[in-house]
């Protein structure tokens, strides 16, 4: 939710507890192996429950029992050798291999050893074949349909949540210097937008700047057709990513400045600050070194929460840019029911929350100096 | 008590709380009125009754009031009917069967721009033989327009911009420019002024009677203009009130209830609970929250309490928890804790009467604030296509004018009406949020 409120509380890092080395490397090597063990047995954990919520009606042994259906109907009705079978025989052949097929695959088994197969299957990206969808590249393949979809939303949710997080940490801290001004106030009164999702501001932005104006794309990655040369095609994708970057940065850029401004003007009046503007150190230097820096462990945390909270928004961002990325992909695939895909796209989704949270999680491990000093306490 | 009225009159120092419990009360008062005014099962009628219950509105119709801002005045909508007599029908028999019916019908056109559709539905009362129209059109300037001579079935319509005989008659494929614009003007100007329809009849039974009713498809309508179904759009801004404010209040009150209940008993307890309860807050983490949504509503039933469920429970265990785990810690070791284990109170009493009443300073400001995201969620699911399938919602206006090309067309009051309630919802709540954490967390108080 964009509304998430600032949790003052550090996490809980776990304990890196005092070893042999003394090396700060080992340390935060420690520290992310140990997280990296902890997030896979919590994607595990999510994804098996992803596959409990999918399968609690059948759907992921329908998709399978078809696949095996479709394959083997195929491959006898294409085989030449069982052409002039009377229609019947034939019929009863097909039977007789769907069903030793099923038992090969494992489908008659008890629901546990089988949804062991499925999480075995989905946490290899193994995720079957899709119902309609097919890939740019002509295959069914849902890994592809959605891989192949990846880069294009990782290149919107990459820049606008970059530009999102160090605009509003550094704008929140000239804001907490200047306390009180012009600029202050307008902040305090345009958080309140923040509670619209991005592709709210998208529908505004489509209206005022492709409608209205006409100086920006509706939607869509490039022009069609689309430029040859490489740099007019990067500069035609940029301007492409003008307005779906914007709604999302418009849609959290003023709570996340109130929030951090907030933030840093509760650590600002600590005694340690106080000390180092009494001894006249310069503004910039106590900004950074005796506020931001300390602070730093916190603005993680709080920023993995935001991009977490964004990921899911990015859905129906893309939808109404037309933005090439998964979360089209999702979209169309509820239009078309089609279950794997869904199933994958979630599976997918699961994964790159882990992989934000698992990077981010390193980035912390750097920053945070109880994880390099190795004297880290739980609390 | 006194506490409350304290913290009330302090909010109201606040300009923004002001401004978010107006917008709120008003919200109310429109929930209120949607609920009385419409029943529940006329809504659903309006809604998805079909063409039978909306084919007396234009389509895309902008609203009413778009005509005080333009210098062209589109046509309003309208109808007459020869049954409750707001159009005038004289019957005389000339012999014992046949009898002539006249039906006409004056009205005054003080527009710039001819209308969408002008449709004749007859209901005529005959037993073998049918009625028979012919039907002609005067306009201002004094020309005689025949349109159609026809029999009349039972239950048949005619509709002026479909008859290919017309325009071919008229030379003009466009009938209803050809019907108001004046041929010999250099600039086709609409021409003002009386315009007369004349129904004239003939039926050929003795008890046979026709009556008609004149359906003026003009380019406004109402507060809210139409879809491309013709549905009155105001009926969903009206209806989509009460579902959105109970949506945002439910899931926001059972979310921040049921965490801060978990928070708390997690952080009584402390060991294995406390840990399962954190571990379970970080799976929840990395479950993609709106994807389980759109597979649940794939899979399972699009009904808006499902999906309700559903959400309460994936946020549950939040990043809030963590927040709240920490305060709890500190309450925990608070010196009147002590005094009630002390006594022998039991953990439910320690949980529920002394731990979590001294959060719900706290809980308050963070529900509210939480409200608008929970309303933007409904619009969001509706927007994928997972609207609920029966109610009319502010989402499901904006998906159908999306899916549509509303935003292409130039269709703007479309999907702006109701993303403008969503907007005004949202900023009441944020706002009062806002003012109410500055009251209820005194570290934010003098900044």
């Amino acid at each position: 939710m964009a509304t998430e409120t600032l949790t003052t509380s550090a996490p809980s890092a776990p304990v890196a507890k005092k070893s042999a080395s003394n090396s700060t490397f080992a340390r935060v090597a420690k520290y992310t192996g140990i997280r990296i063990l902890t997030m896979m047995v919590t994607v595990t954990i999510g994804v098996y429950l992803t596959i409990m919520i999918a399968n609690m009606g059948g759907y992921m042994d329908t998709i399978i029992r078809n696949e095996v259906r479709d394959n083997i109907t195929q491959s006898m009705l294409a085989n030449p050798a069982f052409r002039n079978l009377a229609p019947d025989v034939r019929e009863k052949l097909i039977q007789e291999k769907i069903a030793s097929e099923i038992k090969r695959q494992g489908l008659d088994q008890p629901f546990a050893v089988r949804s062991m197969n499925y999480l075995r299957n989905a946490l290899t990206l193994n995720l079957g074949r899709a119902v309609n969808m097919i890939s740019d590249h002509g295959s069914k393949e849902v890994r592809l349909i959605l891989l192949e979809r990846l880069p294009a939303t990782l290149l919107l949710t990459g820049t606008s949540e970059l530009i999102l997080f160090f605009a509003s940490v550094f704008i929140a801290l000239s804001l907490s210097r200047r306390y009180g001004s012009f600029f202050d106030k307008m902040t305090i009164a345009f958080s309140p937008t923040s509670a619209a999702p991005p592709w709210f501001y998208g529908i505004f932005f489509i209206l005022i700047f492709a409608g209205v104006f006409r100086i920006l794309p509706f939607g869509g990655l490039v022009d069609s057709p689309s430029p040859t040369n490489p740099i007019d095609y990067g500069l035609n994708v940029l301007k492409h990513l003008i307005l779906p970057a914007s709604a999302v940065i418009c849609s959290s850029i003023f709570l996340s400045i109130y929030n951090w401004r907030t933030f840093f003007l509760i650590y600002s009046s600590e005694d340690y600050v106080e000390m180092a503007k009494a001894k006249g150190l310069p503004q910039r230097d106590v900004e950074r070194r005796y506020i931001l820096r300390p602070t730093m462990p916190t603005i993680i945390t709080n920023f993995a929460l935001l991009v977490i909270t964004l990921w899911t928004g990015f859905t129906i961002t893309e939808t109404v840019f037309l933005w090439p990325g998964l979360g089209i992909t999702l979209y169309r695939a509820i239009g078309f029911n089609d279950t794997p895909v869904i199933v994958g796209s979630t599976i997918i989704y699961a994964y790159l929350l882990a992989i934000t949270v698992l990077l981010l999680d390193f980035v912390y491990a750097l920053v945070d100096p109880r994880v390099k000093v190795g004297s880290g306490n739980s609390q | 008590m006194i506490a409350f009225k304290n913290s009330f009159r302090e909010l109201l120092r606040y300009p923004s709380a002001i401004v978010g419990l107006l917008v709120i009360f008003i919200l109310l008062g429109v929930a209120v009125y949607a609920l009385v005014t419409i029943p529940y099962s006329e809504a659903i009628r309006l809604w998805r009754g079909g063409e039978d219950v909306w084919y007396q509105n234009p389509k895309y119709a902008s609203p009413e009031w778009f005509n005080f801002f333009t210098s062209k005045k589109e046509p309003l909508s309208f109808l007459a009917n020869t049954a409750d007599g707001s159009m005038t029908k004289t019957v005389t028999s000339s012999t014992a069967d046949i009898s002539t019916v006249e039906m006409t019908y004056s009205f005054d056109y003080t527009y710039d721009d001819y209308p969408q559709e002008i449709i004749l539905y007859f209901s005529p009362k005959f037993n073998e033989k049918l009625p028979f129209v012919s039907i002609a059109w005067y306009t201002p300037d004094g020309r005689k327009i025949r349109i159609a001579d026809i029999a009349v079935d039972r239950k048949s319509s005619y509709r002026f911009s479909q008859d290919q005989k017309l325009q071919k008659s008229l030379r003009n494929e466009d009938v209803m420019q050809a019907l108001f614009v004046d041929p010999h003007a250099e600039n086709p100007t609409v021409v003002k002024g009386q315009y007369k329809l004349v129904i004239s009849g003939t039926t050929f039974e003795k008890d046979s009677d026709l009556d008609v009713q004149f359906v003026f498809h003009g380019k406004v309508y109402g507060l809210a203009g139409t879809d491309k179904y013709r549905r009155d759009i105001l009926l969903p801004l009206l209806y989509g009130t009460p579902i959105a404010l109970a949506f945002g209040l439910l899931a926001a009150l059972g979310t921040s209830v049921l965490t801060m209940i978990i928070a708390a008993i997690g952080t009584w307890y402390a060991g294995w609970v406390d840990e399962l309860i954190q571990r379970i807050t970080e799976i929840n983490l990395v479950l993609p929250f709106l994807a389980i949504l759109i597979m649940v509503g794939t899979f399972y039933s699009r009904s808006i309490w499902l999906m309700l469920g559903v959400t309460i429970l994936l946020s549950i265990f939040s990043g809030q928890i963590k927040t709240y785990r920490a305060i709890f810690l500190q309450s925990k070791e608070a010196s009147y804790i002590e005094a009630a284990r002390a006594y022998g109170a039991s953990d439910r009493r320690i949980i529920f009467s002394y731990l979590i009443p001294r959060m719900i300073p706290l809980l308050i400001p963070a529900l509210v604030s939480s409200i608008p995201s929970f309303v933007f969620l409904e619009a969001s699911l509706a927007v994928l296509g997972l609207g609920d399938p029966v109610l009319p919602t502010w989402g499901k206006v904006i998906d159908d004018a999306i899916t549509d090309g509303a935003i292409y067309r130039g269709l703007y009051y479309w999907p702006l009406e109701p993303a403008a309630l969503l907007m005004l919802t949202g900023l009441g709540f944020a706002m009062l949020g806002f003012a109410l954490d500055r009251v209820f967390n005194p570290r934010l108080r003098d900044i």
